[in-house]
């Protein structure tokens, strides 16, 4: 690390004085020729034009494949993989969600690259910087955590490099840190208390007391509020105790206990990722599940596989997507069938949420027909609808949030599962401008093109 | 939420999380006193323990022949590095044996991530001791009750072997001056490989004990290990008495913060190794001059 450093100093010096002979040599410049530049009304921003001049743009991929959210990140992943191979070979399934591509995209051949963030934003920071000025990077993907995606956000505004978000169930991700060059496909914090809500009302009534466990940074603190702002303020609910805990905390017992002796009748567990899990086999350990029942607001891929079917049986929760939507819409059937295909499971929402998010781009592009990043921007914020795998979705234009479904399941009792990866019902399908916020609700203030 | 329920059920938290501290660091603690060798593997130790627990769980379905099978498994990996490894960084400076114990982590942690994936493995706690233990005013995981109980049979075997045996007094010795000992013609070499065995054992069994506890993933080590030498200073280095007293204290501060706010648990506990090293800096139980 410590050579490192060294080497970039003499670059930067070695660099400072390139570019003062570029000024130099600028200013030398015929004036005719610096009009004619000019005239094209578009100077180089971001890694644009540098990153597609070739015959392949590159994407910057980072998710977790270490620590607390390893499991997902690796699902999410997949997805990513998947959809650049469709994109790459013109699939059927890429086509019906950008009707303009051909292979590639505007055809150029779509390569990546993958660095492990660890779910950590400093991490995913260095990576993408480095295949911003290693690679000239043209697009940014990958979080599972949104404390990642908050950052890669800035990053992206800053760079002037499109980002698409991975995973992120913070309200802040297209609220208050909404950014120009941020685009996020998936379902929310406030989509999921909006369309999860109502179902718990309906199904366990009103005037209950629950506990909630939060991680602590922004996707916790969003989603734990939408939902108990949800549940009070419709249900009468009340928070009887909310415990925080840091990422990735190696033990749930002082939490638990606490939760034991609030006199709480609900546990609604914010935890993600493999905190998730273990917080939740330890409240079975504790007895508190299934005294209490569980609620999950923002469903962790893989979680009923980890903590066992007998313990999700029953539980609601919200999510993106589920595999059996294959019995509803035929892009979800196309999708879950490559994806088996190629991978030998069932997606999970995270790798659904990849796949879309490059298909969605892929086709703004498309449209755009042009990488340059304001003109791919305007075209992102045209409205029109598009097919997905969960039917016609469109984005909203004034903080970049995806206009779609949240899906509400509710988990299958062991005995019900029709083979082991059907964990799930689908219980209802949220159309999702019923369930979001006033653009402006949340602070979103998108910030300049250029 | 402070109630008299809630804090009895806390310090019962900590007690259980303090033994499993206590013995993890005691195997931190003797390698380090011994060796001289600081062990940032011991972490993927603990998780390995869990591991090779999980494997010999899956094979024969035997809570008992997990304990053995895995302590013993690490007893022999303990050996394997340091006869391969370690022993070529005894006259290395501190930061080549940390580099490389670091980096022996991160082979076997990301190794077990490949063989395994990062989907959590369990490990059920024996049918005689799982379910929920009434305790009158309160209700307990039975496991974790009896994991105190396992804990402390192998903190005692552990204390036995130190303190009642030649081999225990080699090394107890070897703690205070191993050139010393090295000169009355003892095969220190020897010694520091059975001490890296037992170190690495002790880690390891805490994590078979742990399994039922947990969901096991390659991760599991991590955030154990900076625990660990956090009881180690408290405690004081190369102090097995001041392992368990550490990992005692080290556990209730957490939990019973925990009652309070948990966001200042780690707080805290931070604070009281501070406070520990100003006051006290060879540990509570240190003795002065060790290294």
């Amino acid at each position: 690390m410590r050579d490192r450093k060294y080497d970039m100093g003499s670059n930067g010096r070695r660099d400072f004085m390139r570019l003062g002979l570029g000024v130099a040599g600028g200013l030398a410049l015929p004036t005719a020729f610096i009009k004619e530049a000019f005239a094209q009304d578009k100077p180089p921003i971001g890694t644009w034009p540098a990153g597609s001049q070739g015959d392949s743009v590159f994407i910057g991929i980072t998710v977790p494949r270490t620590g607390t959210y390893a499991v997902q990140g690796e699902d999410e992943l997949k997805g990513y993989e998947l959809a650049v191979q469709h994109i790459n070979e013109g699939h059927p399934l890429i086509k019906a969600i950008s009707p303009k591509t051909k292979k590639g995209v505007l055809g150029k051949t779509v390569k990546y690259g993958v660095a492990d963030s660890a779910a950590k934003p400093n991490d995913a920071i260095q990576a993408q910087q480095r295949f911003i000025s290693d690679n000239k990077a043209i697009l940014m993907t990958g979080s599972t955590s949104s404390a990642v995606a908050v950052a890669l956000n800035k990053l992206a505004q800053r760079e002037k490099v499109l980002y698409v978000t991975g995973i992120s169930g913070s309200n802040d991700t297209t609220g208050k840190d909404c950014v120009r060059y941020g685009f996020r496909q998936n379902f929310y914090g406030e989509t999921a208390a909006n369309a999860l809500g109502p179902v718990l009302l309906k199904a366990f009534g009103k005037n209950k007391k629950a506990a909630f466990m939060t991680p602590d940074y922004t996707y916790g603190h969003t989603v734990t509020k939408s939902m108990n702002d949800y549940l009070t303020k419709n249900g009468g609910w009340t928070m009887v105790t909310n415990q925080v805990s840091p990422l990735g905390a190696p033990d749930y017992s002082s939490y638990l206990t606490n939760i034991a002796n609030s006199g709480a009748e609900f546990l609604i567990n914010v935890n993600w990722g493999h905190d998730a899990v273990l917080s939740t086999k330890q409240a079975k350990q504790f007895g508190l599940l299934p005294k209490m029942k569980l609620v999950i607001p923002y469903q962790i891929p893989f979680l009923a596989p980890e903590v066992g079917a007998d313990v999700t049986e029953g539980v609601y929760a919200a999510t993106d997507f589920w595999w059996t939507l294959e019995d509803k819409f035929p892009l979800a059937k196309q999708f879950v069938d490559e994806f088996r295909k190629k991978y030998n499971y069932s997606p999970e929402w995270g790798a659904e949420n990849a796949y879309m998010s490059f298909a969605l781009w892929a086709d703004a592009v498309e449209n755009a027909g042009s990488f340059y990043p304001p003109d791919v921007i305007k075209s992102y914020e045209t409205p029109r609808k598009i097919n997905s795998v969960v039917g016609e979705v469109e984005w909203r234009a004034a903080d970049h949030q995806l206009i779609r479904p949240v899906i509400i399941v509710q988990g299958k009792k062991p005995s019900a599962m029709r083979n082991k990866e059907d964990f799930w019902d689908v219980m209802e399908i949220v159309p999702g401008a019923s369930v979001m916020q006033k653009p402006d609700a949340f602070g979103c203030n998108l910030g300049s093109y250029t | 939420m402070i109630t008299w329920a809630n804090f009895v059920s806390q310090l019962f938290n900590g007690l259980a999380l303090g033994a499993l501290l206590a013995l993890i660091s005691s195997g931190l603690t003797i390698i380090y006193g011994t060796l001289g060798v600081l062990n940032l593997a011991h972490g993927a130790m603990f998780m390995l323990g869990g591991y090779a627990g999980y494997m010999a769980y899956e094979a024969t379905g035997s809570y008992v022949v997990a304990l053995i099978g895995g302590a013993v498994f690490l007893l022999v990996v303990g050996i394997l590095l340091e006869r391969v490894v370690i022993r070529h960084f005894y006259h290395r400076p501190h930061e080549d044996q940390l580099l490389v114990t670091f980096g022996i982590a991160i082979v076997i942690v990301e190794a077990v991530r490949f063989f395994f994936s990062s989907l959590s493995k369990t490990v059920p706690a024996p049918s005689l001791l799982s379910g929920i233990t009434p305790l009158g005013f309160m209700f307990y995981p039975t496991y974790r009750l009896a994991l105190v109980g396992i804990v402390a049979v192998a903190l005692l075997a552990l204390f036995l072997m130190l303190f009642r045996t030649r081999l225990g007094m080699i090394v107890r010795a070897g703690i205070e001056d191993s050139v010393m000992v090295d000169s009355l013609g003892i095969n220190v070499q020897r010694v520091f490989m059975v001490v890296f065995g037992i170190g690495a054992m002790a880690a390891g069994f805490a994590g078979i004990v742990n399994a039922p506890v947990v969901a096991l993933t390659p991760d599991v080590g991590e955030a154990i290990l900076v625990q660990t030498f956090v009881v180690v200073v408290i405690g004081g280095v190369g102090s097995f008495t001041g392992a368990i007293l550490g990992g005692l204290i080290a556990g209730e501060i957490i939990s019973i913060t925990s009652m309070i706010n948990p966001g200042y648990a780690y707080v805290v506990l931070f604070a009281a190794m501070t406070l520990v090293l100003m006051v006290r800096p060879q540990g509570l139980l240190g003795t002065k001059g060790r290294e």
